[in-house]
């Protein structure tokens, strides 16, 4: 009765280089992983349990769980099942190339979504915040999100099923949306088209003002001031419409009222500073990413209750750097201590997550905290920073960030210990679905597989 | 008996656990007179000042014989320690602020106070008419940036006039290497005039708007309230007199432009900045009750930097001006380490007294900032804020030998020297371990790339 779905014709990217719609073959509703070893990251590990999904949520864990009939059935012996890992904030699933088409901004219109790839000629000069400089807070990452993003394979390869996904282009690029890595339509990968407005400090698309980051803190304030007066003008004229004069519909306003938080940068304990001081102003729920001195940030951050998405690119020393430059015992300190700040970000009780941001291969994120690991951080406190925390910090940790009963069943099956180098991801389900990790990538020179001609990637399956 | 008196000596440790004196120095005060004598500092301020002074038992004593000891320097006019300077991409950039920026690992901040400077004043830059909100700091080192503020200070606002101004709207005019053409209006002195009284224009009529909405309000009509307009905050408190203005100037002709706009908008509390031909003007300078900021003998760097004199400083004082001497400094703390020796300058050519020129760069500048109440003077019952010099600080072979700030030792010359080979080793250490790591994982990044 019980099949085997390892028979299973599992696609993986298979047809996509050709433009075809996905093929695969139909899904098993109701499947069990069976006498495996179960971390839940909520519950701590279960030895030898089951896992059962039925119909992309998880229906049953424990040592006990029977398997239900009809079920299929993975032998999980010898195997270890994680909850799906997690971008915190990514870029997974916006397809690089067409972000930087003006035209793939789709909503936005005329802004210019090109940044530094669009064409200086075409950015508009802004003369101060009433033109909304890189300001396109009306565009969701919900719609920009492509099931063909190739990098979505990769990601799903090392383990990841869920990133959270940012347009990031401007200083309020526009809404994140949390997406799972897999799915018959893009529409069905989202998971919340809400996670956050992105603020960030890096003019672009715009020439003129704000061009400093004095500049870019002041023009925030101002666009949050508007936008709270915005709400007040068209509150007081749906009351009275005779008397009051009817507010003007602006966009870019009702981006920024519609956010449930913002994120904002803050590299350094400097940074916080001048961070947390507008989030103050703005009055609104926020998380701080692109954090690289978290050794030094960890009680500032505990203190004011803020969550982190942390950048795991260490930083390493210039690569064809002058030898004889002198650095400061500063900027030696700041690449010395930064991947011990998970550790002492968790010592502090701060809730933090990870970003692939500045990582090519995904499985690098993962290698990044092996090397926390190793100065001190926990197992337990990586491996929740790659799922529930992040889940926690996006208001989703009744769907995502553990394999508990009624949750989303994103899993990741492995042969062994997440952080071992050796470790190879076996399976992974999104929504319920399995997928197997694309083959390893030959060792073939510089660009590896994409490096080849576009119809041999359909070999990868 | 040893165990009594060790008793008296702790109970007395109790009693004066927050006061240090200062003994036996050449006490400059600025204010009142140089005499060699004693401070005694209870709390961070100055307690007690004179040749003979009540020294409690268990305080702290710090050896000044022989030494010069004088008032913490106060530089007017600074940009050290900011992330960013400029908003210069339009003319009126006042709602941003230059405090956001401070910087406070910034190795300027020790730089200045290794020379000296307690007290540090960092303005927005001067790309444009009406720039941001100004930092008014100390240097005390290794606070963060919420620690350095002067807080009881009043707020200022940076505006500036002439070629940095007018060049950015001028197609032949100046531009810097690697930005576009970005055409800002004005391109000439008349559009800067045009530029300051249109802001403060606006500004009238947004404090207007103000007025009448609470009135409306007071009256119980609903109304619509006024929308925040952070650009003309700024320039409402200066209108209102809970801001001060910095205003960056060279030329006689624009220093009285501008006094005759402040003087339309009854706009007080001005100190003019550089103001290198404010010698042509001290007497209306001095009329308005306005302050001087400048320097001893830089000149020359731009065309209507040209007609500048070193009588300059001694010159508006005399004519009863306020003057202080800045540094200017912006990437590093050049100037402002040596702001002593500036002021000596102008005994030289000018022959001011040798309080004139301390007061210069301490009590001056604390007037012009309205901060002499705190600082500016060694008198009782001001932040013990003080140099310790080991010659005359008017002459150019002193050294700085300890920086109190409140009382606090913030700088002390023999540590800093000391501290130096430690520093080395342990970034020499750093640079090893680096190394290290990457040779172990040279093989794997050589394969891969």
């Amino acid at each position: 009765m019980r099949q085997i779905i390892g028979r299973l014709v599992v696609w993986a990217g298979c047809g996509l280089a050709l433009g075809q719609a996905p093929v695969r073959a139909e899904a098993p509703g109701l499947l069990a992983i069976q006498d495996a070893r179960i971390v839940t990251v909520s519950g701590g590990v279960i030895e030898k349990g089951t896992v059962v999904v039925r119909d992309g949520i998880i229906a049953e864990v424990g040592a006990a769980a029977a398997v239900p009939k009809g079920a299929w059935v993975v032998d999980g012996k010898g195997l270890t099942v994680y909850p799906g890992l997690i971008d915190g904030l990514s870029t997974w699933g916006i397809p690089q190339a067409a972000a930087a088409a003006p035209a793939a901004a789709g909503r936005g219109g005329g802004a210019p979504v090109g940044g530094p790839g669009g064409s200086p000629a075409a950015a508009p000069r802004s003369w101060g915040p009433q033109d909304r400089p890189g300001t396109t807070s009306w565009v969701k990452a919900a719609d920009l999100v492509k099931l063909e993003d190739r990098r979505i394979e990769t990601a799903r390869g090392a383990g990841f099923t869920t990133a959270v996904t940012f347009p990031k282009q401007g200083l309020v690029a526009g809404h994140g949306a949390v997406v799972n890595l897999g799915g018959e339509t893009s529409g069905r990968m989202i998971v919340d088209p809400g996670a956050g407005l992105y603020l960030s400090m890096t003019p672009s698309g715009y020439t003129g003002y704000p061009s400093s980051p004095m500049g870019i803190l002041a023009y925030f304030r101002q666009l949050w001031i508007d936008a709270g007066y915005y709400r007040l003008a068209k509150a007081m004229y749906a009351q009275n419409p005779a008397n009051v004069k009817r507010p003007d519909y602006d966009r870019a306003l009702e981006g920024v009222l519609e956010a449930k938080r913002v994120l904002l940068p803050a590299a350094s304990p400097v940074a916080l500073e001048r961070i947390l001081k507008l989030a103050s102003d703005l009055k609104a729920p926020f998380v701080v990413y692109g954090v690289v001195q978290g050794y030094a940030m960890a009680d500032r951050l505990k203190q004011a209750g803020t969550p982190v998405v942390l950048n795991v690119k260490w930083p390493t020393r210039e690569r064809d750097a002058d030898p004889e430059r002198e650095e400061s015992l500063r900027t030696l300190e700041i690449r010395d201590k930064a991947p011990a700040s998970p550790a002492a970000l968790a010592a502090a009780g701060v809730k933090f997550a990870v970003s692939s941001d500045g990582i090519d291969a995904p499985k690098d994120v993962i290698r990044a905290l092996k090397k926390s690991i190793d100065l001190g951080l926990k197992k337990e406190d990586a491996l929740k920073a790659l799922t529930l925390n992040a889940a926690e910090i996006y208001g989703l940790a009744g769907k995502l960030g553990s394999i508990d009963k009624g949750k989303i069943a994103n899993l990741v099956v492995t042969d062994g210990d997440l952080f071992d180098d050796k470790t190879k991801v076996k399976m992974v389900f999104v929504d319920g679905v399995k997928f197997l990790p694309p083959p390893e990538a030959p060792q073939t020179g510089p660009g590896g597989v994409s490096g080849r001609p576009s119809m041999a990637a359909g070999e990868e399956n | 008996m040893r165990a009594l008196t060790l008793l008296f000596m702790l109970a007395g440790l109790a009693a004066a656990q927050n006061v240090t004196v200062i003994q036996n120095g050449i006490i400059h005060t600025v204010t009142q007179g140089t005499f060699t004598g004693s401070i005694v500092i209870r709390d961070g301020k100055i307690a007690e000042v004179g040749e003979k002074v009540m020294t409690p038992l268990g305080a702290k004593i710090v050896d000044a014989g022989g030494k010069h000891v004088m008032p913490g320097i106060i530089d007017c006019h600074t940009h050290i320690a900011l992330d960013s300077i400029n908003e210069g991409t339009i003319s009126v950039s006042s709602m941003v602020d230059a405090g956001e920026m401070l910087n406070p690992d910034s190795k300027s901040i020790y730089q200045a106070l290794a020379g000296g400077v307690t007290t540090a004043n960092s303005l927005h830059g001067s790309a444009n008419s009406i720039g941001g909100r100004n930092v008014l700091f100390k240097t005390r080192w290794g606070q963060n940036a919420d620690g350095l503020l002067f807080k009881q200070a009043k707020p200022s606002l940076k505006i500036a006039l002439g070629e940095n101004v007018k060049r950015a709207g001028n197609a032949q005019g100046f531009q810097m290497p690697g930005t576009q053409s970005n055409l800002r209006y004005p391109g000439t002195r008349m559009g800067v005039e045009d530029v300051i009284r249109d802001a403060f224009t606006r500004a009238r009529e947004y404090q207007k708007e103000l007025k009448e909405y609470e009135a409306k309000r007071a009256r119980g009509e609903t109304a619509l309230p006024v929308r925040r307009d952070l650009q003309l905050e700024p320039l409402v408190e200066v209108l209102e007199g809970k801001r001060l203005v910095h205003a960056h100037c060279y030329r006689a002709d624009e220093i009285l432009m501008l006094m005759r706009i402040f003087d339309d908008f009854g706009i007080k509390g001005v100190t003019y900045q550089h103001v290198l031909e404010g010698y042509k003007v001290a007497k209306e300078i001095a009329a308005r009750g306005d302050g001087a900021s400048t320097f001893s003998d830089w000149w020359n760097y731009k065309v209507e930097a040209a007609d500048a004199i070193p009588y300059n400083a001694a010159i508006m004082q005399k004519k009863g001006v306020l003057v202080s001497l800045n540094s200017d400094d912006a990437s590093g703390a050049e100037l402002m380490r040596r702001l002593n020796t500036e002021a000596a300058k102008v005994m030289k050519y000018g022959g001011v007294t040798e309080d004139e020129a301390l007061a210069m760069i301490t009590i001056n500048p604390a007037k012009q900032m309205q901060i002499d109440k705190w600082v500016g003077s060694i008198e009782v019952g001001k932040d013990a804020d003080i140099v310790i010099y080991d010659k005359n600080p008017l002459s150019m072979y002193s050294k700085v030998e300890k920086v109190f700030i409140e009382g606090k030792q913030y700088f002390d010359r023999d540590n800093d020297l000391t501290a130096r080979p430690k520093v080395e080793a342990q970034k020499k250490g750093l640079m090893q371990k680096e190394k290290e790591t990457e040779k172990r994982n040279m093989p794997q990044t050589r394969r891969t790339s």
